[in-house]
């Protein structure tokens, strides 16, 4: 056997005897993120809709009926109230019964018939921004259609008629978009969090200690205590890719053999990631939260939540050392996007270094023996 | 004390001058000390006096801050991986896994150390077979009493058919009966050539050691046969005996001993008192002396001094040496 690895066998059959001892423990890591997924598969929309909005209509005519009609069928607004003053139109907002109110002005009709500018006030709440980003647009689109309407009364058509198509997930369905970055995360809780015990326990037990007298070589150590949850981890893969296209009909575009390629090296860095935390941690407690610790940056720095575009440069550059933001990435181009490895490949070799490297670090910690404390 | 360095390639370990630092702190001052080949080391110490620490540096789990050590031939600081291959450890708390069975923990140590299947299937057998623990082969070893958890962790540092076995603390925390056994074996094993190197708090163990040292604030204080320690002039001045005061009031008589001329230092051991006495003392007026003070006294006799006493006596003289530095 090559030298470096050193024991690599003898700790790879203990792993596994461990793993199938506590089958429990098992069985929920692998059965949590299904769950987690039904849930935030099923209960999570993104796309904006049904807006709860008040209305004062101090107008009343035809031409004010009109514009309610149009805001109506955009789906964007639900009208839940009508008032009649602008006192009950704010407290119905400011209660948050309505995130939008709507008020038309008494001389609304009168202004547009003598060929005036009429005004619209739309009062939005701003406490939600993706709400409040949608009212406005919205809104002002109303606005402007029905003011080229009426400015263009006798031409049919507009001079510029602009068709805007998503290429990628065309009817916008929230679990398309959310499910493929929800694989990276979820993929964590049995790659990250059950190896960041891996050493811990050993260390509380005084069994690390032992191995420490013994022939047994950093890499033999680290590299068998990886193995057992590497195939875990792809077997939770698969679990998750299965239930994402046979329950949620997430279409996957591109070729399931490369996103089962492509996931080596991101379960490799996650591996390599929780293995350094338990190197570090003294008590599983501490690598309970050393783990969750590493776990924030892959939600919210990795694009999975806030598009990594419009962060501030200093997220942006260390949502480069997050290993899910490449596989965020991976996942959404293939089942999104159809994207094959001429497109990918420098992901894959970003997260098997930077999988490497962690690895290295644990390795040399064991070298130097600086986690016996 | 200490022995030179004559040929470290003969001795089975040879410490010279050993020093670990921790920070400012000197955890192991000059400790040198060497033990022959099929010997039974055992060495002594309270708590936190760097027994454990002497360990390590001798097994390679600690690098020396100064001083070179050379176990079972080999240059510690340079070789500490061949060091491992020839050498085993059994720790404080056994160091088993608790959810494996104990044919388990077996195979697993025998895969550490590269033994190939047969020897590793032949090595089992013979360990099962020395150390009885055939009818637990397939129990999970969280089942199993302090004593058989401890057979097991002896097994499992065993089974490279190392020539030199360190034992941290082997019986801490186990029944009387356990304690007589492991002795046994290692008696047994001793006498195939095997060295041992035992730490213990129990003096009865220290007394079965064919050689003891015993080490105090990081110094070895002590280190021979144990009745070569019992002669030290440091225990057993010139002009002075040691007797056993049987009384059933032990402490009002140590109260009262202390007060008599002629007593050098007494301590309580059970019913009995021990006294370092001069000689000139007579011991008939000694037992008048205290039955006038109303202390009944059953029997005052000659006694040699136990390695207890050789540590006390010790420990008081080296404290005594630590005072007058610091003044």
């Amino acid at each position: 056997m090559f030298d470096a690895f050193r024991g690599f066998r003898a700790v790879l059959y203990k792993e596994v005897l461990h793993v199938r001892r506590d089958f429990g423990t098992l069985f929920f890591s692998l059965i949590i993120p299904l769950l987690q997924m039904v849930l935030l598969g099923f209960g999570i929309d993104t796309n904006v809709r049904q807006i709860p909005t008040v209305v004062f209509n101090a107008d009343g005519r035809r031409e004010s009926r009109e514009l309610l009609d149009r805001l109506k069928n955009s789906d964007t607004f639900r009208m839940v109230r009508y008032v009649q003053n602008d006192s009950d139109l704010n407290d119905t907002v400011i209660s948050g019964r309505a995130r939008v109110a709507v008020k038309i002005p008494v001389d609304y009709s009168d202004r547009l018939l003598h060929n005036m500018s009429a005004q619209v006030l739309i009062l939005i709440d701003g406490s939600d921004s993706s709400v409040a980003g949608s009212a406005i647009q919205v809104a002002t689109a109303i606005g402007l259609d029905e003011s080229l309407r009426r400015a263009l009364a006798d031409r049919a058509t507009f001079a510029i008629d602009i068709r805007p198509q998503l290429l990628f997930n065309p009817d916008s369905r929230s679990p398309n978009f959310f499910l493929p970055g929800l694989t990276a995360i979820l993929l964590l809780n049995v790659t990250t969090f059950l190896t960041a015990f891996a050493i811990v326990r050993e260390k509380e037990r005084g069994t690390l200690e032992q191995l420490f007298v013994t022939p047994v070589r950093p890499y033999g150590l680290l590299l068998g205590k990886i193995l057992p949850y590497f195939a875990i981890g792809f077997f939770e893969l698969c679990l998750i890719v299965t239930s994402m296209r046979f329950i949620f009909r997430v279409p996957i575009h591109g070729s399931v053999l490369l996103l089962a390629f492509l996931s080596l090296p991101y379960l490799f860095a996650a591996l390599s990631l929780g293995i350094l935390i338990s190197s570090k941690a003294n008590s599983q407690g501490e690598a309970m939260q050393l783990a969750f610790l590493t776990i924030l940056p892959s939600i919210f720095f990795s694009g999975y939540i806030f598009p990594r575009e419009t962060m501030p440069l200093v997220f942006r550059v260390l949502s480069y050392f997050v290993p899910a933001s490449y596989f965020i990435n991976i996942t959404r181009g293939i089942i999104l996007r159809g994207a094959t490895i001429r497109h990918l490949w420098l992901d894959g070799l970003a997260l098997f270094a930077i999988g490497a490297f962690l690895l290295f670090i644990a390795a040399r910690r064991f070298r130097r023996k600086v986690i016996m404390a | 004390m200490a022995t030179a360095p004559e040929n470290p390639v003969e001795a089975s370990i040879s410490a010279e001058h050993l020093v670990r630092r921790f920070g400012k702190f000197t955890a192991v001052n000059d400790v040198s000390f060497r033990v022959e080949k099929g010997e039974i080391f055992g060495f002594l110490g309270p708590n936190g006096s760097g027994k454990t620490t002497v360990i390590k540096m001798l097994t390679g789990l600690l690098p020396l801050s100064s001083g070179s050590a050379h176990v079972e031939g080999l240059d510690v600081r340079v070789d500490s991986e061949a060091v491992r291959e020839r050498i085993g450890y059994m720790s404080q708390n056994y160091s088993l896994y608790q959810d494996l069975t104990v044919a388990e923990n077996l195979q697993f140590y025998g895969r550490i150390y590269s033994l190939e299947a047969g020897r590793l299937k032949r090595r089992i057998e013979e360990i099962v077979e020395l150390n009885g623990l055939a009818p637990y082969m397939d129990r999970l070893s969280a089942q199993l009493s302090g004593g058989w958890k401890q057979r097991l962790a002896l097994g499992c540092a065993m089974l490279h058919e190392p020539k030199l076995l360190f034992l941290d603390e082997p019986t801490a925390g186990i029944d009387p009966v356990a304690r007589r056994l492991l002795w046994d074996l290692l008696f047994e094993l001793s006498g195939h050539g095997i060295t041992f190197f035992v730490t213990t708090h129990y003096m009865d163990e220290a007394e079965r050691c064919s050689h003891v040292a015993y080490i105090y604030f990081g110094k070895i204080i002590a280190d021979g046969t144990p009745n070569s320690l019992r002669e030290l002039p440091d225990v057993q001045p010139q002009g002075t005996i040691r007797v056993e005061i049987t009384t059933p009031e032990v402490t009002r008589a140590l109260r009262f001993a202390r007060q008599v001329p002629g007593i050098r230092s007494a301590t309580i051991f059970g019913q009995s008192i021990h006294a370092l006495i001069d000689d000139h003392v007579d011991l008939h007026n000694l037992r008048e002396q205290l039955l006038k003070n109303g202390i009944a006294v059953a029997e005052i006799r000659p006694l040699a001094p136990s390695l207890e006493d050789v540590f006390v006596e010790l420990t008081y003289k080296q404290q005594a040496l630590l005072e007058a530095a610091r003044v």
